[in-house]
């Protein structure tokens, strides 16, 4: 590989503040093999930057599509106990989790 | 030959004419599965007892002559493709125990056919990899080497065709997963134009670039997939509103007057097998030979797919797979008494590494003050590689390429360094982020007797463009009929 590859491209803490926002638990092995392997990637992504892209629109989708509008009709829903069936944990038909508000 | 070997049209004909029952047919199958799978690990979850009442209900249809070109036919399906009442777990510990309550829009459809469906294939989990190496569960192994992967994500869909394990099979292809494994097992994979195949259905990886697909033994096979599971669906809001014309109608002798388009830059790039390059100039020959004209183009920007992919396709990840919270459905993690505690150790126990990793990649392009740098910049040249597709299909009316770079890898090989497995998909990302639809058809193979696939290319929804070209350099090669000996 080149020079830079000594250099840090996402340093441990990064790392680690993004495993918080995504809610993910990491050790400081998986941080450090984490913080090498995806500065590789971000820094073979940077090759991005040698694009000209100034007069580029940007694309969110691969297919031209309007709006998808429907009429506003009262259709057959999902029985609430099937909705249901693959919930960790459920009473009354409710969803149940562990205490929000302290 | 055994019935298991047959092809969808083959066996349709024979159940037509009375000759097997989807019975006989079944049975054959559930039998292959049952001697051989333990040595591919293509099927997560084998459905006998519901693949043998659905295929006694297809012998009464077929008795009343009500039948369809899939009626009785025993199908794999990709495990990430939502099955009511039968475990789709997208080969994660998160959806481990996962039931749907409903059934994908196609499944729908290949039951109103009245398929079979025999079981759930393998791939990498959540469909992030090109080895099915990443499944949670087991790697699946290529029916030609079992020290080399079958390709990924649809590694189990691709294994299970080519060792005939099933008659006919679907994959998801975000970035070349249908693709890349038809490739390295030599069957046939059609990743169609985004929007041509509800998504209904398919559990979410990067939404603007996922699409469901057949993966077949030969074309007419995926051309007749194809014609069941194509169509408008009110359920997805980005499904085309767009007629579907008889696919298999586009299979005929002849290629005068069709103009195939050889992208300079494909045969340029650093790191391609000899093998793969020789193996696909002979194909472009063969095709020139049935009529086709030869004509050079250039798709300029196709160097940068991988980093616009790998940019685009963590981000919309990230976001998607943000539902995994343990609260509605899947895994949760037991003991948390504070909420974001429960959140944190669901995901960080139900996800594997590289889906990890791809989270990370995603929230860090998408985060504050990165947000411009990564996916803005990705987002355009997203839109200079869609121009460089559109301004080649002014000149030809098909591209043809190389799927992979090389032949399949051996298992082990690749899993340790994510940037050289992207790498591995340089030929396939692009296509995606213009959605447009790509079809591998078996052309050839190494020295050492591993497949190489060759990748067929066509503007939005010019399928039948490609499954036409395609259909005629099958016809004049015997690559499609050689199979592994498992």
């Amino acid at each position: 590989m080149n020079q830079k590859q000594n250099q840090v491209i996402i340093s441990k803490e990064e790392v680690k503040h993004v495993a918080d926002l995504a809610r993910l638990d990491m050790d400081d092995t998986s941080i450090e093999l984490f913080s090498k392997q995806i500065g590789n990637i971000l820094q073979y992504i940077d090759t991005l930057t040698s694009v000209n892209t100034e007069k580029a629109a940007s694309t969110s989708h691969a297919v031209f599509l309007p709006n998808a509008f429907r009429e506003d009709e009262v259709k057959n829903h999902m029985d609430r106990n099937l909705a249901l069936s693959n919930a960790p944990e459920k009473e009354n038909g409710n969803f149940i989790v562990p205490k929000v508000i302290g | 030959m055994q019935l298991y070997e047959l092809t969808i049209h083959e066996a349709g004909r024979l159940l037509k004419n009375r000759e097997i029952t989807s019975e006989q047919l079944t049975t054959a199958v559930l039998e292959r599965i049952e001697q051989i799978d333990d040595k591919i690990g293509a099927y997560l979850t084998v459905c006998a007892d519901l693949a043998m009442e659905q295929a006694k209900a297809a012998d009464l249809v077929i008795a009343k002559g009500d039948g369809s070109p899939l009626t009785g036919i025993p199908m794999a399906i990709k495990d990430l493709i939502c099955t009511k009442g039968i475990r789709t777990t997208c080969a994660s510990a998160m959806l481990d125990q996962f039931v749907p309550p409903f059934d994908a829009t196609i499944m729908e459809k290949l039951n109103q056919q009245h398929a079979v469906m025999i079981g759930k294939t393998n791939m990498d989990e959540f469909a992030m990899g090109s080895s099915t190496e990443h499944s949670a569960f087991k790697p699946t192994r290529n029916p030609w080497d079992p020290e080399r992967i079958p390709g990924g994500s649809s590694g189990g869909s691709a294994a299970a065709t080519a060792s005939d394990m099933c008659t006919g099979a679907i994959g998801s292809d975000t970035g070349g997963s249908i693709r890349q494994p038809a490739s390295h097992c030599s069957v046939t994979g059609l990743k169609p134009t985004y929007g041509r195949v509800s998504r209904f259905g398919l559990v979410a990886f990067a939404s603007s670039l996922d699409q469901i697909g057949p993966i077949a033994k030969d074309v007419t096979d995926t051309a007749i997939i194809l014609n069941a599971i194509a169509g408008y669906d009110p359920k997805d809001s980005t499904s085309l509103p767009e007629p579907v014309p008889d696919y298999t109608s586009a299979l005929e002798k002849g290629l005068k007057g069709v103009r195939v388009g050889i992208p300079r830059e494909y045969f340029e790039t650093e790191g391609v097998d000899p093998s793969v390059l020789e193996s696909v100039e002979k194909a472009i020959s063969t095709i020139c030979d049935t009529g086709a004209e030869r004509v050079e183009i250039s798709l300029p920007q196709s160097k940068y797919g991988v980093a616009a992919y790998y940019v685009i396709a963590p981000c919309e990840a990230s976001s998607n797979l943000a539902r995994y919270d343990g609260v509605k459905y899947g895994f949760r993690a037991s003991g948390k008494t504070d909420i974001i505690d429960m959140y944190r150790a669901t995901r960080s126990k139900g996800f594997g590494a590289e889906v990890k990793r791809r989270i990370i990649i995603g929230t860090y392009c998408l985060s504050s003050g990165y947000y411009d740098a990564y996916y803005g910049k990705a987002s355009q040249v997203r839109t200079l590689i869609m121009e460089d597709y559109k301004n080649a299909f002014e000149s030809c009316d098909v591209i043809l390429a190389p799927v992979a770079p090389t032949p399949a890898f051996k298992i082990g090989e690749k899993v340790d360094d994510p940037l050289t497995m992207y790498l591995s998909d340089i030929f396939t990302l692009s296509v995606n982020l213009a959605g447009i639809p790509g079809i591998s058809v078996p052309c050839g193979f190494s020295p050492e007797g591993l497949p190489i696939g060759l990748q067929i290319l066509g503007n939005h929804l010019c399928e039948e463009k490609i499954l036409k070209v395609a259909y005629n350099f099958e016809q004049a090669t015997e690559f499609h009929n050689k199979k592994p000996a498992v």
